[in-house]
């Protein structure tokens, strides 16, 4: 049993906790993840870490909530347990000196980015963050960023705050300043993860992704997770998360984000049914 | 004059009480139902204690067979559990997932005459007897009170179990960690509930709590805290029993395609998950109409069944060489062959067929021919030229076996591995060239089964408890 800590909401479809796991804490690095299971009759999830700190003995995490586990989730309030929480899974990010680097943050891939920025930065890297969300209401941590970036440019897509737009515009404007861009980390949706992908990709600059694959056991064991990278099967939850976005097959991995689409709705909409939730 | 009278041997066997083949095909009930006492009395009385009771030798953990089974003749279950459990803590299990036909059921003296005492029936009879009369429970062997030296056990299936009990009953402080939520490895996650129900491996792993092991969950090693952070913390040794988790693919075009699973995946969803009870439980699994497993093994069988359970019209299980060399265990092919799983021998993929939304629509197969015997001692198959076709399809599981996962070795510095990633260790020690740690099951031999991974956990328990009894505190 995982012991909520803390709960705070990010937006009204974004949960941050803060969970008591000393032993996860003390071992976890930017980019790496933790399998959660929230009940008895729940499901096995990844979530990358937000953040962790190793001497109150907490992991930060942060969900959106799109079906059952996630709504279940945001259920629990700070005093709740989380039953099952086992980590830390994945290899770290890479984090070393190469200069200037973009951190690119969609969504509530926003979360993930922040630790790995900040190690970038710490590392001795200039830090140009670019986080962008659908509207106002779904951003945050804008100043957390800023904390840990030398440059934060934020987007929405309707333009009812900062820029309006795709993060990848940016990132274009970015990497056609001609100062020297030595790598890209983007952290988000699947399609934005591939779109800034292509973005970097006539400027040959290494970028970062963390796929989002679904996941059972998160050590290697059943396979579920598994992408192509330059026509070689991966498995995410050991060989990555993060792969360098130039190389998978992003078709693929959206194809496989969808194996259990009619069984999530399915759940779902029991869950809806018995808690009294209508739906967004 | 009297004539001497020879004591007349019964060579009927009494036949296991199963369900109808109709009937079970479609709940995830167990298939054996077990003994009544009456037909364990009759199972007993058969035993004719023979002196030489080659059975204790042919059992790999050495359970006095001929004993307990005198004991369940004269109705003293007490007695018999205390026999049995004092050499195995798992008997429950073992009684239902051992291949006796290979093991004590094969050296039985009457196995001369094809009909050996059932040795496993009357062991699950008196699991089964302890387990259902709990405020009879027979005093187990003197448990000491762990107050021994630290060991840390990593994987809690059948090689971590045994090894953990039998260290805590030798007076040892044992911590075993294990990586999943629940404790148990390939027993909750790989066989499926219609062999071996999960209250029993629940209730086993906890008589092995009740000698005082601390089982710790969600303790993925090699992550959390590697061996060495072990050794050098006050753990004195460490048992790797951490299996063949791994899954090995078959690398055709389309296996990444919705709809193909590994057998990992797909038992665990459906074992470990409980997908069989979605959406009750939250985990899914994705029911096929038509579906074919590739493999020959057992997990090939539990996979196949499990799909047929789960409200498949048609299961195939497609294996590239003929049924004479397939590696399942007997009793469970003719297990899914009276379910009608549909069995297709001397086939083998080469590729899966998918749609334009991304899922298998279809496996083609070669037929295969079998050539010379190949390093495995079977005859290798070999493809016919010319002879695809497909089978429409609209799940596939891949059950090709597994291998060891590296985690563990990649992170233990001078553990010895062997190239398919299994931990190089002694045969009758278990232990490996790295001081202070053992290592002993599937992570040594490469996938096995349930009791030869109890077995060389026992033994290197004894190995580790003597090693400690030659240490200084």
């Amino acid at each position: 049993m995982f012991k909520i800590i803390a709960k705070e909401k990010l937006c009204p479809v974004v949960d941050f906790m803060e969970v008591d796991a000393p032993a996860v804490a003390k071992k976890a690095k930017a980019g790496q993840f933790v399998v959660i299971r929230v009940d008895e009759v729940g499901e096995r999830i990844p979530l990358t870490l937000a953040d962790w700190n190793d001497k109150k003995g907490t992991l930060s995490l942060v969900a959106m909530k799109i079906g059952t586990t996630t709504y279940k989730l945001s259920s629990l309030n700070s005093g709740d347990h989380i039953l099952d929480l086992s980590g830390p899974l994945g290899i770290p990010s890479e984090i070393e000196k190469y200069g200037t680097v973009v951190c690119v943050g969609g969504g509530v891939g926003v979360a993930p980015v922040y630790p790995i920025a900040r190690a970038l930065k710490q590392a001795g890297n200039e830090v140009i963050t670019i986080m962008g969300a659908r509207n106002k209401d779904l951003l945050f941590w804008e100043e957390r960023l800023r904390s840990v970036s030398d440059e934060l440019i934020v987007t929405t897509d309707d333009g009812s705050y900062a820029r309006k737009g795709m993060v990848t515009e940016p990132l274009k404007e970015v990497l056609e300043r001609g100062n020297t861009i030595d790598r890209v980390v983007a952290i988000g949706p699947a399609i934005m993860m591939k779109f800034c992908s292509l973005t970097t990709k006539p400027f040959g600059i290494p970028t970062i992704v963390s796929l989002n694959a679904v996941m059972v056991d998160g050590t290697g064991m059943c396979g579920c997770c598994r992408v192509s990278i330059d026509g070689v099967t991966k498995f995410v939850c050991v060989n990555g998360p993060e792969f360098d976005g130039h190389h998978v097959d992003w078709d693929l991995l959206f194809t496989r984000q969808r194996i259990f689409c009619d069984e999530e709705k399915r759940s779902f909409d029991l869950w809806k049914a018995r808690h009294g939730l209508t739906g967004e | 004059m009297e004539e001497k009278t020879k004591p007349k041997i019964d060579l009927n066997r009494v036949p296991m009480p199963r369900q109808e083949p109709k009937v079970r095909a479609r709940n995830f009930d167990e298939v054996a139902t077990g003994y009544t006492l009456d037909m364990a009395l009759q199972e007993a009385v058969r035993c004719i204690q023979c002196p030489k009771h080659p059975c204790i030798s042919g059992c790999p953990v050495n359970v006095d067979i001929p004993d307990f089974i005198k004991a369940v003749r004269e109705n003293n279950m007490p007695e018999a559990v205390r026999i049995l459990k004092s050499k195995n803590a798992l008997p429950g299990i073992c009684g239902r997932v051992c291949p006796q036909e290979s093991q004590c059921e094969e050296a039985c003296t009457l196995g001369k005459k094809k009909a050996p005492i059932a040795i496993g029936r009357l062991e699950r009879y008196v699991a089964d007897w302890e387990r259902e009369h709990k405020s009879q429970k027979a005093p187990s062997a003197k448990d000491p009170p762990p107050k021994g030296k630290k060991v840390a056990v990593v994987g809690s299936g059948p090689a971590g179990l045994t090894c953990a009990a039998d260290l805590a009953r030798m007076g040892h402080q044992v911590t075993m960690f294990e990586s999943s939520h629940v404790a148990g490895g390939v027993l909750v996650y790989g066989i499926p509930e219609f062999r071996l129900p999960k209250a029993i491996v629940g209730e086993e792993v906890d008589f092995v709590k009740s000698l005082g092991v601390d089982i710790r969950l969600n303790s993925v090693m090699g992550k959390l805290a590697t061996v060495d952070e072990l050794l050098n913390s006050d753990y004195k040794a460490v048992f790797l029993g951490t299996g063949a988790g791994l899954p090995m693919l078959l690398n055709i075009p389309g296996e990444n395609l919705n709809g193909v699973f590994t057998a990992n995946e797909f038992l665990t969803r459906v074992n470990l998950m409980k997908a069989y009870l979605f959406p009750e439980y939250d985990t899914p699994i994705k029911i096929g109409k038509k579906v074919a497993v590739i493999g020959g093994g057992n997990v090939a069988m539990d996979a196949a069944r499990c799909a047929l359970r789960l409200g498949a019209d048609e299961v195939y299980i497609l294996y590239r060489r003929s049924k004479v060399e397939m590696p399942a265990r007997r009793e469970e092919v003719e297990n899914a062959e009276e379910e009608d799983i549909i069995f297709k021998y001397l086939v083998n993929p080469k590729q899966f067929i998918g749609n334009d939304k991304g899922w298998i629509t279809a496996v083609e197969c070669y037929e295969m021919e079998l050539g010379e015997p190949d390093a495995s001692g079977r005859r290798r198959p070999i493809i016919k030229e010319g002879s695809e076709f497909t089978i429409e399809v609209d799940v596939a599981v891949v059950a090709l076996g597994t291998t060891p996962n590296p985690l563990i070795p990649s992170t233990t510095i001078g553990l010895e591995t062997r190239k398919n990633g299994t931990v190089v260790a002694d045969e009758e020690t278990g232990k490996t060239v790295k001081e202070r740690v053992w290592a002993g099951g599937d992570v040594v031999t490469g996938s096995a089964t349930v009791i030869s991974a109890m077995g060389a956990g026992k033994r290197a328990a004894a190995s580790i408890d003597a090693y400690l009894k030659g240490t200084k505190s």
